[in-house]
């Protein structure tokens, strides 16, 4: 009888639980929802989305986002390109290649990757690579846009690396069998068999990659050097809708215009990986089938 | 950089003193929010050291995030004094009172905002319309000032600082109250006046600008004049006698008349054990004008 009563505590503080992370999501959506529509009523709705200038303190304000959003595309794009392809052949080489020890060795370095803070690695940013970039490509300066993108690439690795490969690992080792057993050699039955079986497990640790990048904003804030143009390339310096939140809201008065302008920038950051997240969702689901 | 070290020793202080500092009998435990300026970050911090020294069982927390940020913390109640390098605007004074916020302007030393260049860049001195032409976009290459062909790199600070702010009203808008030039949008907005240093030190075709404090050998500062006038060095003789073009005072805010602790910080800082830690951060200390208005 007592164990009975137990387990029925027990089960109903984790369904609460589940339903506390459901609440607190709907409410910070609510919460954002409420302080950015505020923005509307002061400011048009068009000019926030479709306006190119982002002046928040000239009188009038200007709160155009799309300098914001393309710097952020931008960076989350260039950093992708570069972190995808060498995140899934680290995958593939740890999950395939490696011999069981170089493998254990690999995982935990990866592991240590992933908890090197940001700041840290914005500081390398500003002091050697900026700097060194500038100098390979000859540019104007090394506060730019690619700084950012090989930062956030390299943050983006370990998230990459680990679900990918357990995507490589969860493909039957039958698939693999068979394509030897019809004289396939490795490389062609990891590129052709293996990859392809693991491609949705792939495509969500990209997708969760991206996320992990687009809301990254120490590192960002510290080396793109935050100018609010529209890029034109990712060797010019631009600015982000985290820096920007960041870089801006300790200025703000509660229930300014600027105020409820960074809120609205918020939800659009939110609304993004929100999204994201779903598409990641889809994808893991349609794996494990 | 600054700032984080800034909030990790607070952090410290913070984690030490509860077990640390025992209360004495007569002794009044007392906490001051200091927030506000980076030009005067470091400045504050020396006085807040020095004034614990004095006052042990009052602790004195100081943070930058630029002036915007300790007037805004100053509205939103946050913090007890706000360091500016620019003055209130009209419309946050009207927000703050709307807040019940009274503030209290004091101004507590003098400072030039410096001109920074690489030390390879050939050009020394500067008018304000130079720098006007230079900073909007105008002008974009060395070349046409006279220096090397290379493109300008224009650095400024976040739209929270006071320099920011100060500069864009007195350079780029020439002090005139219509205008409605801005920064050039390539402009750099840098989060610290040291990471501008860092970038001039770095790139030889960057221009930057902020407070005297911040000034060291490892970049040049120019001379700045008054168009078709004679140019000056920002330095503390040329700020004091007010010849420097871009000389400017800072200020604390005060919600109100201080009062107790609050009023012994601030006539700490206004004595001359207060105004040699200014003196000493490179800035331009009150002299016998002790400014107290509004």
């Amino acid at each position: 009888m007592a164990k009975k009563i137990n387990e029925r505590i027990i089960e109903t503080a984790i369904r609460i639980s589940g339903f506390a992370v459901i609440a607190f999501v709907f409410l910070i959506f609510l919460f954002l929802l409420k302080d950015s529509l505020s923005l509307f009523r002061i400011y048009p709705l068009k000019g926030f989305i479709a306006g190119i200038r982002w002046l928040p303190i000239s009188e009038p304000p200007s709160f155009g986002i799309i300098p914001l959003f393309m710097g952020s595309i931008l960076v989350t794009v260039g950093a992708i390109m570069l972190c995808v392809p060498i995140g899934v052949a680290t995958a593939l080489f740890i999950a395939e290649v490696a011999p069981k020890n170089l493998k254990m060795i690999l995982k935990s370095l990866i592991e240590i990757l992933a908890s090197i803070p940001s700041v840290v690695l914005g500081f390398i940013g500003i002091v050697w690579l900026g700097p060194f970039l500038k100098n390979t490509f000859h540019l104007t300066t090394g506060m730019c846009g690619l700084t950012g993108v090989c930062l956030l690439a390299f943050m983006a690795l370990p998230t990459i690396i680990s679900i990918s490969e357990d995507a490589l690992i969860s493909v039957p080792r039958m698939y693999k069998e068979a394509a030897y057993g019809l004289g396939a050699t490795r490389w062609q039955a990891l590129w052709r068999v293996v990859l392809p079986a693991a491609s949705s497990g792939i495509i969500a640790a990209a997708m969760l990659g991206i996320g992990r990048v687009i809301g990254e904003t120490m590192v960002v804030m510290m080396v793109t050097g935050n100018s609010p143009i529209i890029p034109h390339s990712i060797l010019q310096p631009l600015r982000t809708l985290t820096a920007t939140i960041a870089g801006e809201m300790g200025e703000t008065v509660g229930g300014s215009d600027h105020y409820y302008a960074l809120f609205a920038v918020g939800l659009v950051l939110f609304v993004i990986t929100f999204m994201l997240n779903f598409v990641a969702d889809i994808s893991l689901r349609k794996n494990r089938k | 950089m600054r700032r984080l070290f800034l909030y990790l020793l607070i952090i410290i202080l913070g984690g030490v003193c509860p077990t640390g500092c025992r209360r004495a009998s007569d002794g009044e435990d007392a906490f001051l929010q200091i927030k506000g300026s980076d030009t005067i970050v470091n400045a504050g911090q020396m006085i807040s050291e020095e004034f614990m020294k004095v006052n042990p069982y009052i602790f004195v927390a100081v943070t930058g995030g630029g002036s915007g940020v300790g007037i805004a913390s100053l509205i939103n109640g946050t913090c007890d004094v706000a360091t500016s390098s620019r003055e209130m605007k009209s419309k946050e004074i009207e927000i703050a009172r709307k807040h019940g916020v009274e503030p209290r302007e004091i101004t507590v030393a003098f400072d030039g905002v410096a001109v920074i260049v690489n030390h390879n860049n050939p050009i020394n001195q500067m008018t304000i319309d130079d720098l006007r032409r230079i900073f909007t976009g105008e002008v974009k290459n060395w070349k046409e000032l006279g220096g090397k062909d290379m493109p300008i790199v224009t650095l400024s600070r976040e739209v929270s600082s006071g320099t920011h702010i100060y500069f864009k009203e007195v350079v780029i808008r020439e002090g005139k109250k219509d205008s409605t030039a801005e920064f050039s949008s390539e402009t750099l907005l840098l989060t610290s006046s040291q990471t501008i240093v860092e970038e001039v030190v770095n790139n030889e075709a960057a221009i930057g600008y902020m407070g005297m404090g911040y000034v060291s050998d490892r970049t040049k500062t120019i001379k700045v004049g008054k168009n078709g006038q004679d140019v000056y060095p920002a330095d503390i003789e040329h700020v004091q006698n007010k010849s420097y073009p871009l000389s400017r005072p800072l200020y604390f805010y005060t919600n109100g008349e201080p009062q107790g602790v609050l009023k012994q910080y601030i006539d700490f800082t206004l004595s001359s054990q207060g105004q040699k830690q200014f003196a000493e951060s490179g800035f331009v200390p009150l002299e016998a004008e002790r400014g107290q208005k509004n």
